[in-house]
């Protein structure tokens, strides 16, 4: 059989094809992320920024390097990370972040999984409807919606006189919803949904009925039909539709902003006040590689316990 | 009593009835047999054998208990589906455990019958496998050991080997015998592929349009078709219109219309001027440049070879008679020195002994 004929020459189609988006993330991924871990050993600047390294001679004009071999300890640091481990602070902003994003994604895909189910089981037409249905709230904008929910939560909406009125027969205090950590738990998960659907969705769809048939068969009940046939064939769906909530769950700063109250203050939160009102960009680069690098921790223990289960087997 | 009992069964689907007041039994260690075309009726009755469909009225009596409510998990059957539905996400060894993991039996049993059963299909070298990693042929054979491992009273076979290839079906087949001999447990096999269902039956129901037409052991069915439409499913057969002339005690007279008068085996009910066929299979029929006419039981007639479909061991042979009806004949080629033994428009005569076809009163 000879070879298909591409009309750009196979060898160098691909890199034809792949250089655009390459390019594109060079420039605004890998080449600002490398710069921001540099900044995280600078030192800031008087009025923001960081500490130039580059200066004009007043004499002669030209743009010159202050960086030397003899004076680096000028200009490079440890202390910005040592600020990080410093304040125990720190860490516990950490921890409840992962807290936030961890309870997010848990309701998430409780959530989730009998709506992807459902939809997956639907009629051709209805199932395209209800897929229609959960991306729409993605055709107005996200900060409007979180607006919708600071009113739907406030003191005045319906919904919180409703409750207060309620709770009032039982003689307990009114509660405040807006701006406290239920608030900013609601937003989270609401945010999020679809991202936990889309994936659930997807997998569940493909599903062959045929063998929760054969598990019923062969003597399971409806539970262990769930268990060992519909949910591990799930998983792949699940992890995708975990990564796609849990990450950026975990940095939002927008909805604790919005929503939550003093003390639901999450890393985002952190990241954007050192940038934007501290304007300290070393140690807000610092946040940054720590958020990152929990990540990337979690996700390789998430792997390593992934394998490690399947080998038991 | 029969193990299983199908008692005057009904199921609709709307408008359709799919079963028509079937009633059948069959007994414990038979390899029982529901042939018929796609839409008659055999799929629904095997899944309201597994429960996954319950009769509309009727009886389905296993052991003695009425089963028809009961669900597919608590009924001690099971079926080897279509597509063989082994779970991707399991090993051989964990496909087959899986009805005994999920009766709840013991360690120890568990992996003692997995052992014996991945025997019992020669895949003990393959346990650790997962099924995307297997043959279509050992698939097939972990979805029956997964079927059989904890001893159901009945296993369904719901046309298992249509997935797989002519020489592999034919292997599998005698596989299939060979285990139902050894296991002793009774199979209840549906398939629309007729030579399958002779090759591997104790006894066949021919099913058409909801119903039985026949329940027979497989050469009654081939032999004795009590239906155009069986006789015309089940191999090839000549069907030649005629009418009864004559009732005898042994013999019976039919005038086979536009080419003359045949003698055949009486059939109960037949009265002069009733209408039917004759079915003639094509291997029950004499050819040759001439025959003697020495025999009074034989009846000849005269024709022109009109096709021949030359099939290696055989040829079959559709010769013309003179008033234009077509019929089939077959000649093993088995003649030393020569390929076949006629050529298109050679002359040939046609002869057939009075008991080699069988009458269908229409």
């Amino acid at each position: 059989m000879s070879k298909p004929v591409y009309g750009l020459g196979g060898r160098y189609a691909k890199w034809l094809i792949s250089a655009p988006p390459l390019l594109y993330l060079l420039l605004f991924f890998a080449i600002p992320a490398l710069i921001m871990v540099f900044a995280a050993f600078r030192f800031p600047g008087d009025y923001g920024g960081l500490v130039p390294l580059v200066d004009v001679n007043p004499d002669t004009g030209a743009r010159e390097l202050l960086l030397t071999a003899e004076n680096w300890r000028d200009f490079l640091t440890f202390e910005n990370f040592g600020r990080f481990f410093e304040d125990s602070i720190y860490l516990e902003l950490f921890l409840k972040s992962f807290w936030y994003a961890g309870l997010t994604t848990l309701i998430c895909l409780v959530l989730a999984y009998p709506l992807s189910w459902l939809i997956a089981r639907s009629g051709k037409k209805t199932r395209d409807l209800l897929v229609l249905l959960v991306i729409l709230p993605f055709w107005s904008n996200f900060l409007i919606r979180v607006y919708a929910w600071m009113i739907i939560l406030g003191p005045q909406s319906y919904f919180s006189r409703v409750l207060n009125g309620f709770l009032g027969i039982f003689g307990i205090e009114p509660v405040s919803l807006l701006f406290s950590q239920f608030a900013v738990i609601i937003g989270l998960v609401y945010v999020h949904l679809p991202f936990m659907v889309l994936p659930l969705y997807a997998n569940l769809e493909k599903h062959d009925m045929s063998l929760l048939d054969a598990a019923q068969d062969l003597g399971a009940n409806a539970w262990q039909r769930f268990w060992k046939v519909t949910w591990p064939l799930s998983l792949p769906g699940v992890w995708a539709g975990v990564a796609l909530v849990f990450i950026p769950a975990l940095g939002m700063f927008a909805i604790p902003d919005l929503l939550g109250g003093t003390n639901s203050m999450m890393i985002g939160n952190l990241i954007k006040q050192q940038f934007l009102d501290s304007r300290d960009w070393p140690f807000g680069s610092v946040l940054s590689i720590m958020l990152t690098l929990s990540v990337l921790l979690l996700a390789a223990v998430a792997a390593w316990a992934g394998s490690r289960h399947k080998k038991k087997d | 009593m029969a193990l299983l009992e199908i008692r005057d069964v009904v199921k609709r689907f709307g408008d359709f009835t799919a079963v028509n007041h079937v009633s059948l039994a069959v007994e414990a260690g038979e390899f029982f047999t529901l042939l018929g075309p796609s839409g008659c009726g055999k799929t629904t009755l095997l899944r309201m054998l597994a429960g996954f469909e319950q009769p509309d009225s009727g009886e389905i009596v296993l052991d003695g208990q009425n089963v028809a409510s009961v669900p597919p998990e608590k009924r001690p059957v099971h079926t080897v589906f279509q597509n063989y539905a082994l779970f991707p996400h399991m090993t051989v060894a964990q496909n087959i455990a899986f009805p005994l993991k999920m009766a709840g039996a013991a360690t120890d049993e568990i992996n003692r019958r997995v052992a014996e059963l991945l025997e019992d299909v020669r895949l003990q070298d393959f346990a650790k496998r997962y099924p995307h990693e297997l043959s279509g042929g050992q698939r097939q054979r972990v979805a029956i050991a997964r079927a059989l491992v904890n001893r159901p009273k009945l296993l369904l076979l719901d046309e298992p080997l249509s997935a797989l290839d002519a020489k592999l079906r034919e292997q599998m087949q005698i596989e299939l015998i060979t285990l139902q001999k050894e296991v002793g447990i009774t199979f209840v096999y549906v398939t629309h592929d007729q030579g399958e269902a002779l090759a591997l039956s104790h006894r066949i129901a021919v099913m058409n349009q909801g119903q039985v037409e026949q329940l027979d052991a497989p050469e009654q069915i081939y032999s004795y078709p009590k239906s155009r439409f069986v006789a015309d499913f089940i191999g090839q057969c000549n069907l030649l219109d005629a009418s009864v002339t004559e009732v005898g005690a042994e013999r019976m007279t039919l005038e086979i219309s536009g080419v003359g008068a045949c003698h055949t085996l009486p059939v109960a009910g037949a009265q002069p001027g009733q209408k039917g066929c004759l079915a003639l299979r094509p291997e029950k029929i004499k050819l040759g440049a001439s025959l003697p006419a020495d025999d009074s039981d034989e009846v000849h007639f005269k024709g022109r070879v009109h096709d021949c479909l030359y099939l290696g061991d055989v040829t079959i042979y559709i010769v013309e008679l003179d008033n234009g009806m077509l019929v089939e004949t077959m000649l093993p080629n088995s003649a030393p020195g020569r390929a076949k033994f006629f050529d298109d428009n050679d002359l040939v005569e046609l002869a057939w002994r009075f008991d080699a076809g069988h009458f269908i009163l229409a």
